[in-house]
């Protein structure tokens, strides 16, 4: 246990996203788009269960800095899944889970499986969710269902049509 | 020429006695708001058509706005045009706002020299408005709340809770937590009562844009409550009324209540 949270501590002063067992990925894309006005879109990731309620909030992309329309929590429940789901009952910014909107191209994220919010879900089916929204353009959720545990890891992926590219998830065995 | 006299003279004796003949409507800019603090704004009219302001501005004298912890908040920039009138907002607190015009009062009616008078007021302004020597007259007790809901953040109940006079509705679904698709539960009372058989209106904005109403007519059950299927994302209008002969008013015949609300639909 001690040697455990040294080994967090290891990894979180030095910012290294090294790979433990236990870490669930992602790879999101947001697409390059010719637009004439374009905007970062704001992306939530989340896991939700059978009942479609928030197991695990993984990311959520937005403007952080304020502007003259004030902050940029405004545009939230333009994530209308996310804000139903889970994000309206949140204090923004959350620790580990918000951070700022992200250009195009492939994004490869790594969920650590902190105090085992993953591995302690009861058995079940789930489904990571993807909804992404952006400022004059459209808005787009993309669900890539699992099952936990399961006794070999799970390669899932799925592409959205307009504001998502492809996205793929890996979820380790359970042991 | 004389098609066109009948025509106006049947419009002027269809108008039931109500004051509100047309539907009245408060609509909010948007219900659904997150961050510090964001700005609702709302426009008040009177019109047959859902959500046109094309008639009558509706007075903002008697609005009542309840904030989430369950103060009173007043509403800013009130404003009355030619036929709507508007006010904003700053949701400073984050849950569920209950934004209200509440019309108390009464309505009368008596034959003065041989003419037909008609009077709208205060129940305290009855004996000075009204002559001594009326004769055929009818005061009726009226009491009327037109509204919305709006939240900031998570949806709360605070705000919700009945005040026991005239129509309410009270959530069994939050009126902010409403999706295309899903079906709604909300419970009418009556004087803080819940009451059946209440007759029930359902309209979705938007009506300039079809051919006919599309009314959905539902009744309230013995528990006072009634469902709608949303099978559109959009601006719904709800109307109701109830008449009884329970009235505190001095020689009034009954007391109308009405109730309209307007509740918006979200798509998934």
């Amino acid at each position: 246990m001690m040697n455990r949270i040294a080994l967090m501590l290891g990894i979180a002063l030095l910012g290294v996203s090294q790979t433990t067992a236990e870490d669930w990925k992602a790879t999101v894309e947001i697409p390059r788009l010719n637009v004439s006005e374009y905007h970062r879109p704001y992306v939530a990731i989340w896991i939700q269960d059978e009942n479609r309620k928030c197991v695990a909030n993984l990311a959520v992309w937005y403007q952080l800095t304020k502007s003259g329309e004030g902050e940029g929590t405004k545009w939230l429940p333009d994530l209308r899944q996310w804000w139903r789901r889970s994000g309206r009952s949140l204090e923004m910014p959350v620790d580990g889970v918000s951070s700022a909107t992200r250009p195009a191209g492939k994004h490869e994220l790594t969920f650590d499986d902190h105090k085992q919010r993953f591995s302690k879900l009861p058995a079940g089916k789930y489904s990571l969710m993807v909804e992404a929204s952006r400022e004059v353009g459209g808005r787009e959720i993309v669900e890539l269902p699992f099952v936990w545990p399961s006794k070999t890891t799970q390669k899932l992926n799925a592409a959205g049509k307009e504001e998502l590219g492809e996205i793929t998830f890996v979820i380790p065995s359970s042991k | 020429m004389n098609r066109l006299l009948l025509s106006l003279a049947f419009l002027l004796t269809a108008i039931p006695s109500t004051t509100y003949a047309h539907k009245v409507w408060l609509l909010p800019s948007q219900t659904v708001f997150s961050g510090p603090e964001p700005w609702l704004t709302v426009d008040a009219a009177v019109s047959n058509d859902l959500f046109y302001f094309n008639h009558f501005p509706l007075g903002l004298d008697n609005l009542v706005i309840t904030a989430p912890d369950g103060t009173h908040v007043d509403a800013e920039n009130k404003a009355k045009g030619k036929y709507r009138s508007v006010f904003d907002l700053p949701l400073t607190q984050r849950g569920t706002y209950r934004v209200a015009v509440v019309n108390d009062g009464a309505f009368a009616s008596w034959e003065e020299n041989g003419k037909r008078r008609r009077w709208r007021g205060s129940a305290a302004a009855i004996e000075s408005e009204i002559p001594a020597d009326a004769t055929n007259l009818r005061i009726t007790e009226s009491f009327g709340r037109i509204e919305t809901f709006v939240t900031n953040g998570a949806p709360s109940l605070d705000a919700l809770q009945p005040v026991g006079k005239g129509i309410e509705l009270i959530p069994v679904t939050h009126p902010n937590d409403l999706y295309s698709g899903e079906t709604a539960t909300f419970r009418f009372l009556v004087n803080g009562q819940p009451q059946k058989d209440m007759e029930i209106v359902v309209i979705q904005g938007g009506t300039r844009y079809r051919n006919s109403q599309e009314e959905i007519n539902v009744t309230t059950n013995e528990e006072g409550e009634f469902q709608v299927t949303w099978d559109e994302p959009g601006m719904y209008w709800i109307e109701t009324s109830h008449q009884d002969d329970e009235t505190k008013i001095k020689n009034a015949v009954g007391r109308r209540m009405s109730y309209t609300g307007t509740f918006e639909v979200l798509p998934q």
